[in-house]
């Protein structure tokens, strides 16, 4: 009997069906659509398209087929393959009711190929061509064109729309945003926002996923109108440098300039999808303010220099300081949002060259906290699992993440899940999109985490919810940390948090009775003086329940910027070499000295917020800054102002006249992402290529080579035909990159470690056996946040992201779209202290704090809890960090971003 | 009201109730439908409360608003029992003489009687009235005599014994085997054999089933399924309850527009007293059987009718139909496994049950057993509801029930199905109707709808209207239906205008066959059939239009002109100060003549004009 049914099954599972006299067989339920793609037979479709993997809507009725014996034609694009069935594609009959369903589109359709954007891109061009409909034999009543135009970004055009619905099935079932559908019926159907409400408040992103999936030239970038049609546009697919997330993009280009930017169906981790910054925050590449030559200041003044001058200029006066005030009087930022090869050379520049360890960058402000925490449990501080992983996850912890506005593609991806019935759990102070879909919102105080989190685990062991054998086997340092959380009773985590027991107890059951429960964190995790504890905390979450080594599960760390990872992994960090090897193992230094042809210092340098400091105390010099801007994205700007104006010497290589570069002595054009070779790694690990599309504006060079030419004139010969020269490098020297050329990044990107030239790469960490060996629980207790709000300042204030911005807005700002979207800043205050304190919506407000004030409008929401503030750092005219505290996480060095105390007043 | 926990219990509370001794004289029954409502009910029946008020005759006579009677063109209809005296159109100022003389001394009031239109003669009884007795009323059985939200006037009348019996004596598949027997094919239009479907949803994988009763009854001319629900919703309960224990579902919805407010509100009073009762929720009758109903409220679409779009419409999206397969029975609402039946189909269940299958396939014609409502409307004499055995002809329900066609017309056609059915031309009024037999000659049973045409009506003029109607109804999804029925609705309307074309009836066959075979759902692939039909059977219509620029019906405005005979005409100036346009000249006593510049060709003095002077051509 069992093997019968195994053999049935087997059967099952496989279809031979005749396809115009062609024998296939297809796995069951395979579409007929699919199974002639198999046999080579092309059907004709219009609102399906298999590449975009969406479900078909067998709308269009061009996919027809004929099966011998169904009562009707079929769609081939939703039809099942079933054994033995015939069919045709290609009859006389098929074909002349193709030439009507074209025909009927076109009698409803202006004929103004000509000038139309999307000539020669259009399927519906593409079939009236093939099937050779001329004249719509039906001509009839025809709705004149009229593009609607309602955001800044999108155009859409009824008249040439066929109503194939991929574009609401994205809006639906992708983006989960759901702001557009069908509207009205019959001939005047057609696909709007629902009637009467405009499109800022409709949920729209303006993603612009919806263009690029439309099949003709109904949805079209109003930015690029005009600007080149499919056969003049260059196409080239590279890494966005916006978030983590490492989405594949094509900028489409002409003249080298962006026209536009779309997603490839299916390509990269994103699988095509771009969200709004991805898609439209590109302006900046072809800004009239990119920086196109040297600028050396002179009198006070920056006055333009040649590459020599400039070159010259510094390499003199590095020199000088070096000899004068010893190599660690000189520190440099590496930066995220350079390749790794650019990092790598920055590094090496700044231990072979200077001969310091001096070198630091932006992760110092964002996950610092997740290197220092996930190595100390795991033995690796990155993401332990995969993007993709999302997909198989029962439940989704989310923690301080506004993982839909700070990582959208990943946001939708939850949001999906949420949609397929994951339960999804919520921890964040503020209600976010994602609050929507939670099963459980836990709106803990700020500052609060451990609090939170050992309240979990105390209900997990208390229920014995935990995953004993995992523990037994994989695990050490249980019993202490059993003991450390045993205080931490839902009702006392209530007290520190201020969250319910009940929803704890929830959370807690939920996460822990998952067969596969991944956790998702960012900066509200991180950028807290406990940021090192909070991640410990959920390290040990993850480890009680053995959600760890295996799919769907995990401790994800959402990466901030575009090569924040990479720039981690190539040593952009004053304590480690490429890899993660430790500048005071001799082993590794000596491997290093041998290779790099130089002596290394063996004691850390310098981290971000200590090397402003230095340089406020005059123990630091020289500052050389790579494409990072401190002025904005520091703690305490007053401060860092301070430390920078007292600096001998201030390098800044950047694309553009940041906040940080008005105040340098030389500032140096380096390219931007869209005019080099390279390599991003992403929160992820995964290794991607950049490719050039365009020329460099000016004399801007590429980072490392102004590098190479600046170690050449100091004495150092640092030389590489190419970025791929150097990623062989990084690989001899690393071994978690050691498998990894830019031969096979051509074929598909890779995940480290990828220890040799055949490993595939490691979607998944710690399977089987921890990085450090076996997992590592630490006992951890709460301690409040450094500066906690009283009589004088009476506001917790905390700061983080908006969607249609990033960071200290260089590159968004420069958005034409971004722009109109949101431009300017606001502060997000309760009603109930709004109120009180006189403040009405979209009123002028002041915020001060013991550092500093700004002035900002206010929005009066509940997004926010009576006594708590919410700022977005990405003004320039409002400076977040004019307010924020540089108090450090002892063991990560990173600010206190997340929790400061202001006072906030209306502004008369 | 007290919980009927087993079948004993049930047959013993059925026992009592029609053991309980009837004290009153006589009761009268209104007509409680919509229709009668609209015309005048609520007066009427005030009128009668307050009579028996002031007379104190409550103990003598009851009065009893009951379900729709069928007979809608009579209304409002009072019934007066046990004799079934039978007034149609009664108004108030007739309520003190009812009670006085039928209800209290149990004469007939010659006056108020209803006259046959055929025989001329004046009908006393219900009985006799040969609109109801040539019917064959069985899924209509209770409708005329029981009181909607009065669970005990349904359970006396054997109500929830088929469910009873469903329960404690058969197995689900027996169930399903019984009305696989009974060869039973739903209602709702396209003859699906109702007992195969539902075999198929239990024999879907998955616990949790669905069921549901589609009530979005979208047809305008239709209204069995609303006179059901508002006159008889505890047989479609029981008929659901039936159908859920067969194909095990625990969760049943009742999909109705939110236009039959009635409908709504006698649905939700009956399910709460059947909740109460413990015919519905948790251990029904005491079994183990558990299923709860809920009402859901549809906004009106006519697509909202076609299974896939109805559960979209369910699921909080846009009613829009999606291809099939997978079958609502394999993938339906939320994505399990989906029963969905029509009113009618269910109304039938509680009988055969309760008969068997072999009683219920006496009924009808092989393949098409059991009765089918219609919606008897048009140029005919008696509309109203009319059930009839499957199998009947048309010249039996037009003429000898709905009593023919009224003046001196003739038949022309009649238009089955509804918007999407066909035009059934004079030549097959002797056919037996069923869904087979429909199908046949380019019409579809459909929705039930039937409206009776008469010769002054435009065969394209009728082909324009509803190609018009589901034109506009059509979701605007697929293709050929968004956009094939709009163009075939202008070529009709250009045809209606004198602008037609040679090519344009070879066009409109050539795009309305491709229309039904390319649509994505029902409604496409029917959409076609009235201008098919009406091209099959009236072709040389469609000709004259295009040929001789000439609408033989007259009703083509842009195709006729008003002549005034002169050889007719008395010069009687009726007409001249009738027209509005000031479009008729003629001095008193002398022949009129139309200038026919001015004629707007509103028809009013041909209307007016006592002598026939004013001639169409």
């Amino acid at each position: 009997m069992q093997s019968e049914m195994t053999t049935d099954r087997i059967m099952a599972d496989e279809v031979s069906l005749s396809i115009d006299d062609t024998e296939v067989t297809v796995p069951a339920g395979t579409t007929v659509f699919l199974a002639a793609e198999r046999v080579g037979i092309d059907i004709p479709h219009l609102c399906y398209e298999p590449d975009l993997g969406l479900p078909p809507s067998s709308s269009c009725r061009l996919c027809l087929v004929e099966v011998e014996g169904a009562r009707t034609l079929v769609p081939s694009c939703s039809y099942a393959a079933s054994a033995g069935i015939v069919v045709r594609t290609d009859t006389d009959e098929i074909r002349e009711i193709r030439r009507m369903v074209i025909e009927l589109l076109l009698s409803n359709h202006p004929h103004d190929c000509l000038t139309c954007e999307k000539s020669g891109d259009c399927d519906l061009q593409k079939y009236a061509y093939e099937l050779g409909v001329k004249a719509p034999e039906y001509a009839g009543e025809l709705i004149p064109p009229q593009p609607v135009q309602d955001g800044p970004a999108i155009s859409y055009d009824r008249t040439k729309c066929i109503l194939c619905g991929r574009c609401v099935e994205v809006c639906h079932n992708v983006e989960v945003t759901g702001a557009i559908d069908f509207q009205e019926r019959g001939f005047d159907t057609h696909i709007g926002l629902p009637p009467g409400l405009p499109r800022d408040q409709s949920g729209c992103t303006e993603c612009g996923n919806c263009i690029d999936v439309c099949p003709t030239g109904a949805l079209s970038f109003v930015g690029a109108e005009g600007k080149g049609r499919t056969w003049e546009l260059g196409r080239v697919a590279t890494i966005c440098p916006y978030c983590g997330v490492g989405c594949t993009i094509v900028l489409n280009t002409r003249d080298n300039r962006v026209v536009k930017v779309t997603g490839q169906p299916g390509l990269g981790i994103n699988h095509g999808w771009l969200c709004v910054k991805g898609r439209f925050g590109f302006d900046f590449i072809n800004h009239e303010g990119r920086l196109t030559g040297p600028l050396i200041r002179r009198d006070g003044e920056l006055v333009p220099a040649s590459w020599d001058e400039a070159l010259d200029f510094v390499a003199e006066h590095l020199t000088q300081i070096k000899q004068e005030f010893g190599p660690d009087s000189i520190a440099a930022l590496a930066s995220a949002k350079c390749t790794n090869e650019e990092n790598y050379i920055m590094q090496k520049f700044m231990r072979a060259v200077i001969g310091t360890n001096n070198v630091d960058h932006c992760a110092r402000l964002c996950h610092a906290s997740t290197v220092a925490g996930l190595a100390q449990a795991f033995g690796s501080g990155a993401m332990t699992n995969s993007i993709e992983d999302l997909d198989q996850a029962t439940t989704i912890f989310v923690i301080g993440s506004n993982t839909t506005e700070c990582h959208p593609i990943i946001g939708a991806a939850i949001k999906r899940a949420a949609q397929r019935g994951v339960p999804l759990i919520v921890a964040d102070p503020r209600t976010i999109e994602l609050t929507e879909y939670a099963a459980v919102h836990l709106r803990q105080r700020h500052g609060t985490d451990v609090a939170l989190v050992n309240g979990l685990m105390n209900v997990i062991l208390s229920e014995g919810l935990e995953d004993e054998q995992f523990i037994a086997e994989r695990t050490e340092g249980f019993a202490e940390f059993r003991a450390s959380v045993e205080p931490y009773t839902p009702e006392l985590a209530e007290r520190i948090t201020g969250v319910a027991a009940e929803d704890i107890i929830r959370a807690a059951r939920l996460y822990a009775q998952a067969p596969a429960a991944a956790i998702i964190y960012s900066m509200g995790i991180t950028q807290h003086t406990t940021g090192t504890d909070n991640v410990l905390s959920l390290a040990n979450l993850a480890l009680l329940t053995g959600n760890l080594g295996k799919r769907g599960a995990g401790v994800n760390p959402l990466r901030g910027q575009n090569n924040v990872q990479g720039a981690c992994d190539m040593g952009g960090l004053p304590n480690v070499f490429p890899g993660y090897q430790k500048v005071d193992d001799d082993e590794a230094r000596a491997k290093f000295e041998v290779v790099w042809g130089s002596s290394l210092p063996a004691s850390s340098g310098l981290t971000v917020v200590e090397m402003i400091n230095a340089a406020a105390k005059g123990a630091v010099k020289a500052l050389y800054v790579m494409g990072e801007n401190p002025m904005l994205s520091d703690p305490h700007q007053s401060h860092v102002e301070e430390a920078l104006k007292k600096l001998g010497l201030l390098i800044v290589q950047d694309i553009f006249l940041t906040e940080t570069a008005q105040l340098a002595d030389v500032v140096l054009p380096a390219t931007s992402f869209a005019e080099k070779e390279g390599t991003f790694t992403n929160t992820e690990r995964r290794v991607q290529r950049v490719r050039k599309a365009l020329e460099p504006p000016g004399e801007a060079r590429g980072d490392w080579q102004i590098i190479c030419e600046l170690a050449r004139r100091m004495g150092s010969e640092m030389s590489y035909s190419g970025a791929a020269a150097i990623q062989d490098e990084i690989a001899f020297l690393t071994p978690s990159y050691k498998g990894i050329t830019y031969d096979r990044l051509e074929q598909g990107s890779l995940q480290w470690p990828c220890p040799d030239r055949d490993h595939p790469g490691t979607p998944i960490l710690h399977v089987g056996r921890f990085t450090r060996g076996l997992g590592k629980f630490h006992a951890v207790e709460f301690i409040p946040a450094q500066e906690l709000p009283d009589d004088d300042y009476p506001f917790a204030l905390s700061t983080g992201r908006i969607l249609q911005h990033f960071h200290t807005g260089t590159m968004s700002r420069r958005s034409e779209v971004l722009g109109a979207l949101v431009s300017v800043g606001v502060i997000e205050i309760n009603p109930q202290d709004a109120e009180r304190l006189g403040i009405a919506d979209g009123q002028p407000v002041r915020v001060s704090s013991r550092r500093g004030e700004i002035e900002i409008n206010a929005v009066v929401t509940d997004r926010v809890t009576p006594g708590t503030l919410f700022l977005a750092f990405h003004y320039r005219e409002a400076p977040a960090n004019r307010l924020t505290i540089a108090a450090l996480d002892p063991v990560a060095k990173i600010p206190e971003f997340k929790v400061c105390a202001v006072k906030i007043e209306p502004v008369w | 009201m007290s919980r009927i926990d087993s079948l004993q219990e049930l047959d013993v509370r059925r026992q009592r109730l029609s053991q309980r001794k009837e004290n009153a004289l006589r009761t009268i029954t209104l007509c409680g439908g919509t229709g009668c409502i609209a015309l005048g009910l609520p007066q009427v029946y005030t009128a009668f409360e307050h009579e028996i008020q002031q007379r104190s005759i409550g103990d003598k006579i009851r009065l009893k608003r009951t379900g729709c009677h069928g007979f809608c063109e009579q209304g409002p209809v009072v019934v007066v029992l046990p004799e079934r005296f039978f007034y149609p159109g009664v108004q108030v100022d007739d309520v003190p003489a009812i009670i006085e003389q039928t209800a209290l001394q149990g004469k007939v009031i010659d006056d108020l009687c209803y006259t046959d239109p055929v025989s001329g003669c004046k009908v006393a009884y219900e009985h006799d009235v040969p609109f109801y007795n040539l019917q064959e009323r069985l899924v209509f059985r209770h409708n005329g005599e029981l009181d909607p939200t009065d669970l005990d006037d349904y359970i006396v009348r054997d109500g929830y014994r088929a469910l009873a019996k469903a329960l404690c004596e058969m197995s689900p598949e027996e169930v399903i085997e019984q009305v696989k027997l009974s060869e039973l094919r739903g209602r709702g239009g396209a003859g699906f054999p109702t007992g195969l479907k539902w075999e198929l949803c239990r024999q879907s994988p998955g616990d949790d089933k669905y069921l549901i009763c589609n009530a979005d009854e979208g047809d305008p001319g239709a209204f069995m399924d609303r006179s059901l629900l508002e006159g008889s919703p505890h047989a479609i309960i029981e008929g659901i309850l039936v159908a859920a224990y067969a194909i095990g579902a625990r969760k049943g919805i009742i999909y109705v527009r939110a236009e039959y407010p009635l409908a709504v509100r006698n649905v939700n009073i009956t399910l709460q007293q059947a909740r109460e009762a413990g015919l519905l929720g948790a251990n029904i009758l005491g079994s183990q059987f558990s299923f709860d109903i809920s009402v859901h409220e549809g906004a009106g679409a006519f697509v909202c009718g076609e299974e896939t779009a109805l559960v979209a419409s369910l699921e909080g999206m846009r009613g829009m139909p999606r291809p099939r397969p997978p079958f609502p029975t394999q993938s339906g609402y939320k994505g399990k496994p989906t029963n969905i039946n029509n009113v009618e189909t269910f109304a039938n269940i509680p009988l055969i049950i309760l008969n068997g299958q072999q009683w219920y396939r006496a009924i009808g014609t092989k393949g098409n057993r059991g009765t089918k409502i219609f919606a008897l409307a048009g140029k005919v004499r008696n509309t109203g509801l009319v059930e009839v055995p499957m199998g009947t002809t048309l010249r039996q329900i037009i003429f000898d029930i709905g009593g023919g066609i009224p003046g001196d017309h003739e038949f022309k056609a009649a238009q089955m199905g509804g918007p999407s059915g066909g035009c059934v031309p004079a030549q097959y009024l002797d056919l037996p109707i069923d869904y087979d037999s429909l199908k046949e000659i380019g019409a579809i049973m459909g929705s039930g709808g039937l409206i009776v045409m008469d010769e002054a009506t435009c065969m394209v003029d009728v082909a324009r209207f509803f190609t018009d109607f589901v034109q506009e109804e059509s979701c605007g999804k697929c293709t050929p239906c968004r956009v094939g029925t709009r163009r075939m609705l202008e070529i009709l309307t250009a045809i209606t205008r004198g602008e037609g074309r040679l090519a344009d009836i070879d066009r409109l066959e050539q795009l309305g066959e491709m229309i039904k075979q390319t649509s994505l759902c029902g409604l496409g692939q029917t959409a076609p059939n009235p201008v098919l039909s009406t091209i099959r059977y009236f072709r040389p219509e469609y000709e004259a239009h295009i040929h001789d620029d000439k609408c033989p019906a007259g009703v083509c405005q842009e195709l006729i002109t008003y002549r005034i005979d002169p050889e007719v005409c008395t010069g009687c100036h009726l007409c001249v100060r009738n027209c509005p346009q000031n479009a008729i000249a003629g001095e008193p006593k002398q022949p009129h003549e139309i200038i026919t510049d001015r004629c707007v060709k509103c028809g009013i003095c041909h209307d007016v004009c006592k002598f026939g002077a004013v001639v169409i051509e």
